[in-house]
C-alpha cells in the first residue's frame, strides 16, 4: 500500500494516493472510504454514472473540497491541510473556465504570473504550451473567439504550462461535439504520453475512458467496482454492473448446470466456476454472436449500417431480442430468417433473482 | 462545520462571502432601508400633540369607509385602477402578438423592436410630459379629458419592463418549434396562439402585466404636470391635509405593490430553473 | 404606429418646442436659455445629485449583491430581496417623500430621536430636507435597489470555475478578485453606474413631492416652466429644458450600451 516504491520513483512522474477518503454532502456520502493509487506518468480514468463520486475524487484530489475522513498523499507527502493554490495541479474543467478578460496567451501565462515568473521567460512558456496544443498563432485571441474545442485545447495549455505535478481532467471533452471530442481525446492521450504526467481523468463515457486511459477506475456510490485495463475490463467485468456499464453487451436468460452455462442449446464456458447452478442471466458481448449457416432459428428485426460494421437486431425463438455486430458485407433484410452460434465467454453471469432485483434497483 | 467552511474559503476556492459576512452586511443595510419605513408606520401611531401611542387613526379610516375627506383619494385609487386595467390591455394586445410575429416570421426585426421597446427607458418622463401636453389637448378635443386617456402615455413608460418580462419567457420557449409542431398537426394561426404559445407564454405576460400594474399605480410624473388625478397625485394633495391618512395610505400601496412583485418573483423561479437545466444540457451556445 | 403617436411624436415636440416661438418661427433663442446662469446652475445640480447618489448607490448595491452571492437564485432570500428592490427602485416616488419626512423631517422619527437623546439638532444650519441636500438620502434610498436587480446578473454570472482555476494555478483569493473578478465585472458594473445617473437625473416624483418651492433641479425646473411659460422671461423654455436632458440621457445612453455590449461578451 505504501507508494515508496524505488521502482515508481525512479521514473519522472508523481505518485498519488487516496487511502480510506470519506466526503459527505449535507448526509450524503459522495466518496465512502475511497481508495486508488494512480502510479508515476500513468493516466488513470475515472469512470462512473453521475453522481457516483468521481468528479468528488477528483476534486478533493485538488483541493477544492475538504475530506471528512481518510487522506491522500502526493509522492507519499500527506496534502490534506496544504491549499490548492499550493498543490501544484494542473485542472482542465468541463467548460467556460477560461478568464474571459484576458487573451488566449495570457491566460495560459495566468499560472506562471502567479508563481512570478519574468515576463520574457512566461510568454516563452505560453507559446510553448500553446504550440504543444497546437494552437500557436492563437496568442492574442480570446475566449469567445474560440470554438468549444479550441477553449479545451487553451484549457489544457494554461493547465499544463506550470509543470504541474499532477493534471486533472474533469469531463474536459463532455460538452464539445462528437468528431472534436475524439481529436481531443486523442491528442491529450498523446501529449500525456509524451510529457508522462500522472493524470486522472474523470468521465462517464466509457469510450473515452477505455481510449484514453492506462488503468480505468469504475466508480458506484462513492466506492470503486473495479479497477483495471480497459481491456480487463472489457472481457473480464467483475460485476455484472460493469459489463453492462463498459461496451455493449446482451443479457439473455440461460441456465448453469455442470459447470457450464446453457444458452438457448449452446453450452458457454463460465467465467467465474464459482457461479451457483439454476436459471441465471448471461451477459454476451455482440461480438460474441455470429451468423451461420446452422443453429439457433432466428428472425431478423432491424439492420443498421455503422460505417467500419453493421448492427443487426434479431427475435429468438423464445421472443426475447438479441443484436450483434458483423461485417458490412453482410446485409439481412428484416424479416429474413438466419441462424446464429454463440461463441467466445460471456462476460458475466448472474442468477436470475439477483439480475431482477437489480434491474428493479437501477 | 465551521472548521470545514473555513478552509474551504483559506484555499482560495470559494468567492461567494462567508455565512457571518453575509448576514452581517445584509441586516446592516437591511435594518437602514427599514428604518424610513419604520418611521413611516410610527408617524401614523403618534397620538397627537401629547404625545405617546395609538392606532387611531387607522381605525378611522378604515371606520369611515373611504367617505368623507377621504372620499377623493378613493376616487384616485378607482382612476389608477382603472387606468392601470387599460394599460395592460393596450400593452398585451399590441405587444404580445407584436412581439411572437417579429419572434417567428421576421427575427432579423427583433433587434429593432428591441430598441423601440427599450428606448421609453431613456426618454424621462418628465421630457414626455412636455411633448405630450400638445398631444393631449388634441386627445382631449376628439376623445374627452377622461382619465382613461393617460392610459395611451402608461402604455409607453410601461413598454420596456413588460418586453423585458415576456421576452425572458420568450427566450426559454422554443416558440419556433412549438409553433412548427402545432401547424404541422394541423393548427390554424389561431389556434395556434391560443392554445399553444400563449399557455406556454403564461408566466411572461403575467409577469409583464403585475409590472405594468405596479408602475402605473405608483406613476406620479405624467399625471400630475397633465393635472389629471390618480392616485399618486391624490396622496400628495392629502398629505397637504392629512399628512396621517397620506401616509397610512402609502403604505397599504407600498405593502399591495410589495405583494404584486413577490408574486412575479414566485413566477419567475421555476422559469429560471427550467432555463438552468437546458443550457447545462445544451453545453456551450 | 402606436409607439410613433406617444413616443416619438411627444419626443420630437419636446425637442422640437426648443427650437421654435410661439408664432412658431425657428429660433434659436430657447435653447440658448440653456446657457442662462440659473438654468447652467440647475443643470449642474442635477447633475452633482445624480452623480453622487449614483456612486454610493452602486457601492451599497454591489456590496448587497456580493453578499447574496452563493445563495440559492430561486430561495426565498434572493426572491423576497428582489420583489422589495423592484418596489422600492420603480415605485417608490411621492411615498419615498413622505417616507423620508417622517424619518429625517422636522418632527422625523429620527430627527426626534437624535435630538433627545443626545442633544444634536440635524437642522442646526437650516432645514435642508427640503433642498437639493435634502433629495441626497431619498434618491440613494432608490437607487441602491436599482443597482442590487441591474448588476446582481452581473455578479451571478462569475463563473466558479474561474475561482477555482485562479485556484489550481496557485493564485490567491486576492489574485482571483484583483486579476479575475473586478476586471471582468468592470464593464457591468460601470453599465449599472450611468444606468442610477440616468435614473437619478431623470427622476421627478420624489423632488416635486418634497420640494414645493423653488426649482433646484432640471425636472423641476420644468415644471416650474410648464405651470408658468414666462420663467426667465422666455417662451418654450420648457422644450429647451426637454432637449438638455434628452441631450445628456442620449450621452448616457451611449456609454451605457457600449458598456454592455462589452460585458455581453463574457455573459454567455
Amino acid at each position: 500500500m505504501m507508494s515508496q516504491s524505488p521502482v515508481l520513483q525512479t521514473r519522472s512522474g508523481t505518485v498519488v494516493e487516496f487511502t480510506g477518503v470519506v466526503k459527505e454532502f449535507s448526509g450524503l456520502r459522495a466518496l465512502d472510504g475511497f481508495s486508488l493509487t494512480l502510479h508515476a506518468g500513468e493516466c488513470v480514468a475515472l469512470l462512473g454514472p453521475s453522481g457516483s463520486g468521481k468528479t468528488t475524487a477528483l476534486r478533493v484530489l485538488a483541493g477544492l473540497e475538504s475530506t471528512d475522513a481518510g487522506s491522500i498523499t502526493i509522492d507519499g507527502i500527506d496534502v490534506s491541510a496544504l491549499s490548492t493554490s499550493k498543490r501544484d495541479m494542473g485542472m482542465v474543467f468541463q467548460s467556460y473556465s477560461l478568464f474571459p478578460h484576458l487573451s488566449v496567451g495570457e491566460n495560459v501565462e495566468f499560472g506562471l504570473r502567479m508563481r512570478k515568473i519574468k515576463p520574457a521567460e512566461r510568454r516563452s512558456r505560453a507559446s510553448a504550451a500553446l504550440a504543444l496544443v497546437g494552437l500557436g498563432h492563437h496568442f492574442d485571441r480570446f475566449a469567445h473567439q474560440l470554438s468549444g474545442g479550441q477553449q479545451q485545447r487553451v484549457a489544457l495549455a494554461r493547465a499544463l504550462v506550470t509543470e504541474p505535478r499532477v493534471l486533472l481532467l474533469d469531463e474536459p471533452l463532455s460538452a464539445l461535439d462528437a468528431k472534436v471530442r475524439v481529436q481531443l481525446r486523442d491528442e491529450i492521450r498523446r501529449i500525456q504520453t509524451e510529457l508522462g504526467i500522472t493524470t486522472l481523468f474523470v468521465t462517464h463515457d466509457q469510450d473515452e475512458a477505455l481510449a484514453i486511459a492506462d488503468r480505468v477506475a469504475v466508480m458506484r456510490s462513492g466506492n470503486i467496482e473495479q479497477v483495471g485495463t480497459p481491456e480487463e475490463l472489457y472481457s473480464r467485468p467483475a460485476t455484472p454492473f460493469i459489463a453492462d456499464f463498459v461496451g455493449l453487451s446482451n443479457g439473455i436468460v440461460g441456465i448453469v448446470r455442470d459447470g457450464h452455462a446453457e444458452v438457448h442449446g449452446t453450452r458457454l464456458p463460465l467465467i467465474d466456476p464459482a457461479v451457483a447452478e439454476g436459471p441465471v442471466r448471461v451477459s454476451v458481448r455482440p461480438e460474441d454472436i455470429e451468423f451461420a449457416p446452422e443453429g439457433l432459428a432466428t428472425t431478423v428485426v432491424s439492420s443498421s449500417f455503422l460505417g467500419s460494421l453493421r448492427r443487426t437486431t434479431v427475435r429468438l425463438p423464445d421472443g426475447s431480442i438479441v443484436f450483434l455486430q458483423h461485417g458490412v458485407r453482410m446485409h439481412p433484410k428484416t424479416g429474413e430468417s438466419v441462424f446464429l452460434k454463440f461463441t467466445g465467454v460471456p462476460v458475466s453471469t448472474e442468477p436470475l433473482e439477483a439480475a431482477r432485483v437489480a434491474l428493479h434497483q437501477s | 462545520m465551521a472548521a470545514v467552511t473555513g478552509s474551504f474559503t483559506a484555499n482560495g476556492v470559494a468567492h461567494a462571502p462567508s455565512r457571518t459576512v453575509r448576514v452581517t452586511v445584509l441586516s446592516l443595510i437591511g435594518l437602514i432601508f427599514a428604518l424610513p419605513i419604520a418611521a413611516m408606520i410610527e408617524f401614523t401611531l403618534r397620538a397627537g400633540l401629547v404625545g405617546g401611542y395609538n392606532v387611531d387613526r387607522w381605525v378611522a379610516l378604515f371606520q369611515s369607509g373611504f367617505t368623507g375627506v377621504y372620499r377623493p383619494v378613493l376616487v384616485a385609487l378607482g382612476n389608477s385602477v382603472a387606468l392601470a386595467i387599460g394599460t395592460v390591455i393596450i400593452v398585451m394586445l399590441l405587444l404580445v402578438p407584436t412581439m411572437l410575429l417579429v419572434h417567428i416570421r421576421f427575427p432579423y426585426l427583433r433587434r429593432v423592436l428591441e430598441f423601440i421597446c427599450i428606448l421609453p427607458i431613456t426618454i424621462p418622463a418628465i421630457v414626455l410630459v412636455v411633448g405630450l401636453a400638445p398631444i393631449y389637448t388634441v386627445v382631449a378635443r376628439m376623445l374627452g379629458s377622461g382619465v382613461w386617456t393617460l392610459a395611451f402615455a402608461y402604455g409607453i413608460t410601461v413598454l420596456p419592463f413588460a418586453y423585458r418580462a415576456i421576452q425572458s419567457n420568450l427566450d426559454g420557449v422554443d416558440v419556433r418549434t412549438l409553433t412548427e409542431a402545432a401547424r404541422t398537426l394541423g393548427a390554424g394561426w389561431g389556434s395556434v396562439l391560443v392554445r399553444v404559445l400563449v399557455p406556454n407564454l403564461r408566466r411572461g405576460i403575467l409577469a409583464g402585466a403585475f409590472i405594468a400594474v405596479a408602475v402605473v399605480l405608483g406613476e406620479f410624473t405624467i399625471a400630475s404636470l397633465l393635472n389629471r388625478v390618480n392616485l399618486q397625485t391624490a396622496l400628495v394633495v392629502v398629505s397637504k391635509v392629512d399628512p396621517y391618512t397620506a401616509v397610512i395610505l402609502s403604505l397599504l400601496a407600498l405593502a399591495f405593490a410589495s405583494m404584486l412583485l413577490l408574486i412575479i418573483g414566485r413566477l419567475g423561479a421555476p422559469r429560471n430553473q427550467t432555463l438552468r437545466r437546458r443550457t447545462t444540457v445544451k453545453g456551450p451556445a | 404606429m402606436y409607439v410613433v403617436l406617444f413616443l416619438a411624436v411627444p419626443t420630437l415636440i419636446a425637442i422640437g418646442t426648443g427650437f421654435f416661438d410661439t408664432t412658431g418661427a425657428f429660433t434659436l433663442a430657447t435653447v440658448a436659455a440653456l446657457g442662462d446662469p440659473v438654468v447652467l446652475t440647475t443643470f449642474f445640480n442635477s447633475f452633482w445629485l445624480s452623480a453622487l447618489t449614483a456612486v454610493v448607490g452602486a457601492v451599497v448595491g454591489a456590496l448587497v449583491c456580493y453578499a447574496m452571492l452563493g445563495t440559492r437564485p430561486d430561495g426565498a432570500l434572493r426572491s423576497t430581496i428582489d420583489s422589495l428592490s423592484g418596489v422600492l427602485a420603480q415605485f417608490g416616488g411621492v411615498m419615498l417623500a413622505f417616507a423620508f419626512v417622517a424619518t429625517i423631517g422636522i418632527q422625523g422619527m429620527v430627527t426626534l430621536y437624535l435630538r433627545d437623546m443626545f442633544g444634536l439638532d440635524i437642522f442646526e444650519n437650516g432645514v435642508w430636507l427640503y433642498s437639493t441636500t435634502g433629495l441626497i438620502l431619498p434618491y440613494i434610498y432608490f437607487q441602491v435597489p436599482l443597482m442590487i436587480i441591474t448588476f446582481m446578473p452581473a455578479l451571478q454570472a462569475l463563473k466558479p470555475q474561474w475561482a477555482e482555476a485562479n485556484a489550481t494555478l496557485g493564485g490567491t483569493t486576492a489574485s482571483y478578485w484583483l486579476r479575475i473578478a473586478f476586471p471582468v465585472l468592470a464593464p457591468s458594473f460601470l453599465g449599472s453606474l450611468l444606468l442610477l445617473f440616468a435614473n437619478a437625473f431623470s427622476s421627478y416624483a420624489t423632488a416635486a413631492a418634497l420640494v414645493s418651492q423653488g426649482s433646484q433641479i432640471v425636472p423641476l425646473q420644468i415644471r416650474a416652466a410648464l405651470t408658468s411659460e414666462t420663467l426667465l422671461g422666455r417662451e418654450n423654455l420648457a422644450g429647451a429644458l426637454a432637449l438638455g436632458m434628452i441631450v445628456v440621457m442620449a450621452v448616457v445612453m451611449i456609454g451605457y450600451s457600449a458598456l454592455q455590449s462589452r460585458a455581453a461578451r463574457w455573459q454567455q
